[in-house]
């Protein structure tokens, strides 16, 4: 059972999230363990697996972009992990910019932490940044946005190019977070350390 | 269903509840004497065990063999818990992968002492109810990892108790408000405990209530504030005095009693004196509100950036909180309520005891696990990440912190090199990238795998996170369908075997005679009145005539005679006789120590003049 299906909803990226919010509470106060207690072990065993999948489904649904990346595993037969889908790419307009900026990125790195770096290399490439956060954001909208109804209004014989044009999507915006949090790692910027490159 | 109680195992108090079947409403359990906190603390005596208040008494007279606080051992490794061995009496070693205590010639784990907690309020709960009690749903801080999980969880059954459900703290203490019918909305609860912090927030929303985020540090709390105020105390005895209390481990433990009362009194007071006798001389001093939020700023600071961390991983902005929620002891301090207050921009609820609340709460979910109460239900996360280690010591995340549990989660393996027929997994818990600076959980051999090309070998792993928290793991080999043997090797903690020795010790050697055990506990209070006396007569003897004098040496010498008898009632009865005829005394003495107080005070003023 996919989590759409746990759900009872079609394979379809529109989703009304306060239903879906309704849904997983009634789902959760029928199914939950707590109130199963006293059925047989092999039951209870059934129960929490049941109520495991609700969950893992509630979480890959409720939020646009995680529907987005959970529908691109499912549709290419790797439903297993949550994490990386895609490798990130670069995105092709930005190309000549990106090299320029790893490029300081390197020199600050090499220019060692304690020197840090000067007030002018920062200015520019807080600048750079939040040119970057801006493309970033961009780049979610038109996933939640214009991808996901083409993807919703798609016949099957669309359905692939609809899958190309989200990993597509979803390789630079992989791309630009890598980018963002490194330079917001060079500003000494980044909140408590290693933990913002994990979040999802 | 038989019946579940409540238990709040905290640092420094436990306490039991359970719902009242007539009005609904959860209710705490007393004991005899009609306290409902229990001490936790435990004190290993020639005769026996004592726990609770019993053991509390001896904490300055034995320091060595009274332990206190154990919670922050609890599932911890030697290396987690080092550097704050020095500030505890008694000796705690590494022992394969856990800590142990070693009372005299006796080695005990963090469990077992635990337990011993456990099965009084246990016992309480049973004469309360005049009937076995067998079930508990027991707390634990949010940020507990799976390892302290399961000591919780081996505690209990040490002590003779299923523990049917480990709940977190935070959300334990939104139940029972949730009871009392709080505003549906958007909730922060915030509990600074004695020894740990949790922040978490939740939707309260048609009866569920649904974690979004939770944070913490499992080694922050109320301890933490009065070490800060013993170090400070230590510094100024030995400018006043000359004297090094350093490494006078009696010394130390009447510091840091003195210290905790005196930051109590200042929840309520703006300055107050401690005044405490040592070997050969009294330290008295005034100490302020402000002194001491001096001294502790540094530590309620560091609360704030968990709760930054829990509203950033709930996508919220702290003004979308509609209301917070105050959960232990240590939220009393005015300097945490004001940070609080500051933070989420609204004065927080404290309506609910905030020593009760956590344990109110555990009677509630215990009442929903035994089917009487279905309208409510809570959804908790697990709060650390988990992963595995892969190549390069790189982590890669199975199930991200903040998801709902129950939660599961599959990975495939294969084999690297052909006929290969074991393969290693190692599960750690964390945020970190680097396997090394997470927390290791366990070690997983899958063996048994037929002999195949290497990559040929499909095996599904299931990693799945029970309502407890708690991780379990099991393996099947695709081709095949046959479930893989897996052999576990939890980095910290007890093995099944140990347990179960564990489980047969504590009925063969803790049922000790309850004649006996009130006999030290009666003898045990007679030893703290003829030391104090003693003591107060070397130091006061100038300020009560002869006539007096003689009464308390004689007070005294019937009660060191009946201390040596095994006459309850008559050792209780000149217990309370000396400390009758020496009532004055103690007055004068407190007099004359908040005049010198004074006095000195007013020399400070007049050198700073």
């Amino acid at each position: 059972m996919d989590h759409f299906e746990v759900f009872g909803l079609p394979r379809r990226l529109g989703i009304d999230t306060a239903e879906l919010q309704r849904k997983f509470y009634e789902l959760s106060r029928r199914g939950h363990p707590d109130f199963h207690q006293a059925a047989p072990p092999e039951r209870q065993a059934e129960i929490l697996e049941a109520s495991a999948r609700l969950n893992a489904a509630y979480r890959a649904l409720r939020d646009p972009l995680a529907r987005i990346e959970y529908l691109v595993r499912l549709e290419e037969g790797r439903d297993t992990r949550e994490g990386a889908t895609v490798k990130p790419k670069a995105p092709p307009e930005l190309l000549e910019e990106m090299f320029e900026i790893q490029e300081a990125l390197q020199e600050a790195k090499s220019a060692g932490q304690s020197v840090g770096l000067d007030a002018g290399a920062k200015r520019t490439l807080s600048a750079q940044r939040d040119r970057l956060r801006a493309r970033y954001e961009q780049e979610e909208a038109r996933l939640r946005g214009p991808l996901s109804q083409a993807w919703d209004a798609a016949g099957p014989a669309d359905r692939a190019g609809a899958l190309t044009a989200f990993k597509e999507a979803l390789a630079v915006r992989a791309y630009l977070r890598t980018v963002i949090d490194d330079i917001d790692e060079a500003l000494g910027e980044s909140e408590e350390g290693h933990v913002s490159h994990r979040r999802h | 269903m038989s019946r579940i109680v409540g238990i709040d195992l905290g640092t420094t108090n436990s306490l039991v509840a359970y719902v009242d079947d007539k009005t609904g409403l959860p209710r705490v359990i007393p004991d005899r004497d009609g306290q409902v906190l229990l001490p936790s603390i435990v004190s290993f005596t020639p005769e026996g065990v004592l726990v609770g208040a019993a053991a509390k008494r001896r904490l300055v007279r034995r320091p060595e063999s009274t332990v206190y606080s154990v919670k922050r051992l609890m599932g911890r490794g030697y290396d987690d818990v080092k550097d704050e061995l020095g500030y505890l009496p008694f000796k705690v070693q590494p022992a394969d992968g856990i800590v142990k205590i070693q009372i005299g010639d006796r080695d005990v784990t963090p469990p077992e002492v635990s337990a011993i907690v456990l099965k009084s309020l246990k016992e309480r709960a049973e004469a309360h109810f005049g009937e076995p009690i067998e079930k508990a749903v027991v707390t634990v801080p949010a940020y507990f990892n799976d390892s302290q999980r399961q000591a919780t969880k081996d505690a209990g059954r040490i002590a003779g108790l299923d523990v049917v459900r480990i709940v977190n703290e935070p959300t334990a203490a939104s139940l029972a408000y949730g009871l009392q019918r709080i505003k549906e909305g958007l909730i922060a609860v915030y509990d600074l405990g004695g020894g740990t912090f949790d922040i978490s927030i939740l939707r309260v929303k048609d009866g569920i209530l649904e974690v979004l985020a939770t944070n913490g540090n499992t080694h922050l709390g109320g301890d933490d504030f009065d070490r800060a105020i013993v170090l400070a105390l230590l510094a100024d005895i030995r400018t006043k005095h000359g004297a090094d209390l350093g490494r006078d481990l009696e010394a130390m433990q009447e510091l840091r009693l003195a210290a905790e009362a005196a930051k109590i009194r200042l929840s309520a007071d703006e300055r107050t004196a401690l005044t405490i006798p040592f070997d050969g001389f009294t330290y008295h001093r005034a100490i302020t509100r402000a002194e001491v939020e001096a001294l502790i700023g540094r530590l309620v600071e560091s609360t704030l950036a968990p709760c930054r961390m829990a509203l950033a991983d709930a996508g919220l902005a702290a003004a979308d909180i509609d209301e917070v929620v105050l959960v232990g002891g240590s939220t009393r301090v005015p300097l945490v309520r004001r940070r609080v207050q500051e933070l989420f921009g609204k004065t927080p609820h404290s309506q609910l005891n905030p020593d009760e609340v956590v344990a109110l709460g555990a009677a509630v979910q215990a009442q929903i696990l035994a089917g009487g109460i279905t309208d409510m239900l809570l959804l908790d996360v697990t709060p650390l990440s988990l992963g595995i280690e892969t190549l390069g010591g790189i982590v890669s995340v199975l199930i991200p912190r903040n998801t709902t549990i129950p939660t599961s989660a599959r990975e495939m393996f294969t084999t690297s090199v052909d006929g290969q027929h074991v393969v290693d997994m190692h599960v750690v818990q964390g945020e970190r990238e680097l396997a090394k600076d997470c927390r290791s959980l366990a070690r997983f051999e899958l063996s048994g795998i037929d002999p195949m090309p290497a990559g040929m070998p499909k095996i599904e792993v299931v990693f799945l996170i029970d309502a407890n928290g708690i991780l379990s793991v099991t393996a099947t080999e695709l081709r095949s369908g046959k479930a893989a043997a897996i052999e576990v090797k939890p980095t910290y903690g007890l093995s099944e075997a140990d347990v179960e020795r564990m489980v047969e010790d504590s009925f063969t050697n803790a049922e000790a005679d309850v004649e006996a055990r009130l006999l030290i506990e009666t003898r045990n209070e007679a030893d703290t009145v003829i030391t104090h006396v003693e003591r107060a007569l070397a130091q006061g003897r100038r300020l009560v005539g002869d006539d007096e004098h003689a009464a308390i040496v004689a007070a005294l010498t019937a009660l060191k005679d009946a201390r040596n008898t095994t006459d309850r009632d008559r050792i209780r009865e000149a217990t309370t006789a000396t400390n009758q005829t020496t009532e004055h005394l103690a007055e004068l003495m407190m007099d004359a120590a908040l005049k010198g107080a004074l006095a000195s005070r007013r020399a400070d003023e007049i050198m700073e003049k």
